[in-house]
């Protein structure tokens, strides 16, 4: 007997909400970044298991273009990471608010 | 048979998940981080997606960990979380959101109308997303290969060193 498509959807709410929690609680932006990752593949999870209960392969074709996406902006986003390292010599998101108001 | 693996196979996630965002070491956080998506990887073997399972291996697990843990090296971070937390009013808030954002979406989960079920695809994975990918998705296809180009554009100039 198959395991439906409501149980992989729990696991990604799981897995979306934890990654929620992890932005909001840690100070060091890189694991900010990883958190962010897990969001990502949680809606990719379930984008899978739609699919899957569809019978369609669009849902897939949606999650390989937010794997490219995410490529880039995990590119994008440490680059910036460094270069604010490299003019603060510190790397904590709360010394980050000169665009805040 | 299916039900076991998938039991085993979430709590890996969740497990993996829970230690990325608990522990307080970059690097721990990111070996918890392949372990959630090879977990992931298997979830979409068991969902009859092979060809994105072989993607998140190559694409997340291998590529863009291996930028993270670079990063992670480079930077040498773990500092910044010791002492006090300036903001720790706001902190503690993020477990109660965090819990409603859970229930609100389980209860999504479960209690939707759910679409009718389909039947099940014809023809190999790699065959089918293939074809979609150059006929009905070509455009975004296209966009996808002008993103990552401005992508590397970009990072190069971010990257630059100040003369």
């Amino acid at each position: 007997m198959s395991v439906p498509a409501t149980y992989y959807l729990a696991l990604a709410a799981a897995l979306f909400s934890i990654g929620v929690v992890g932005v909001i609680i840690r100070r060091n932006p890189l694991v900010i970044f990883m958190s962010i990752e897990l969001m990502l593949n949680a809606a990719n999870l379930s984008f899978v298991a739609f699919g899957h209960r569809l019978g369609s392969p669009d849902g897939q074709v949606v999650v390989f273009f937010v794997m490219a996406v995410a490529a880039a902006e995990v590119a994008v986003g440490l680059a910036i990471i460094v270069a604010i390292f490299r003019l603060r010599r510190r790397l904590s998101v709360d010394d980050l608010n000169l665009m805040r108001w | 048979m299916e039900w076991v693996a998938f039991v085993i196979i979430s709590l890996i996630a969740l497990g993996s998940a829970l230690g990325l965002i608990l522990k307080r070491n970059a690097i721990h956080g990111a070996l918890f981080l392949v372990a959630n998506l090879g977990s992931i990887a298997a979830l979409y073997l068991m969902l009859g997606a092979e060809f994105l399972a072989a993607a998140q291996v190559i694409v997340y697990a291998g590529a863009i960990m291996v930028l993270f843990v670079f990063a992670i090296m480079v930077l040498i971070p773990g500092k910044e979380e010791t002492g006090p937390d300036p903001r720790r009013v706001w902190r503690l808030l993020a477990l109660p959101l965090g819990t409603a954002l859970l229930l609100v979406l389980a209860v999504m989960a479960v209690t939707g109308r759910s679409p009718a079920a389909g039947r099940p695809p014809v023809g190999g994975n790699v065959e089918t997303i293939g074809r979609l990918l150059f006929t009905d998705y070509l455009f975004p296809f296209e966009l996808t290969s002008v993103l990552l180009l401005a992508a590397m554009v970009g990072v190069l100039l971010l990257a630059r060193r100040r003369a």
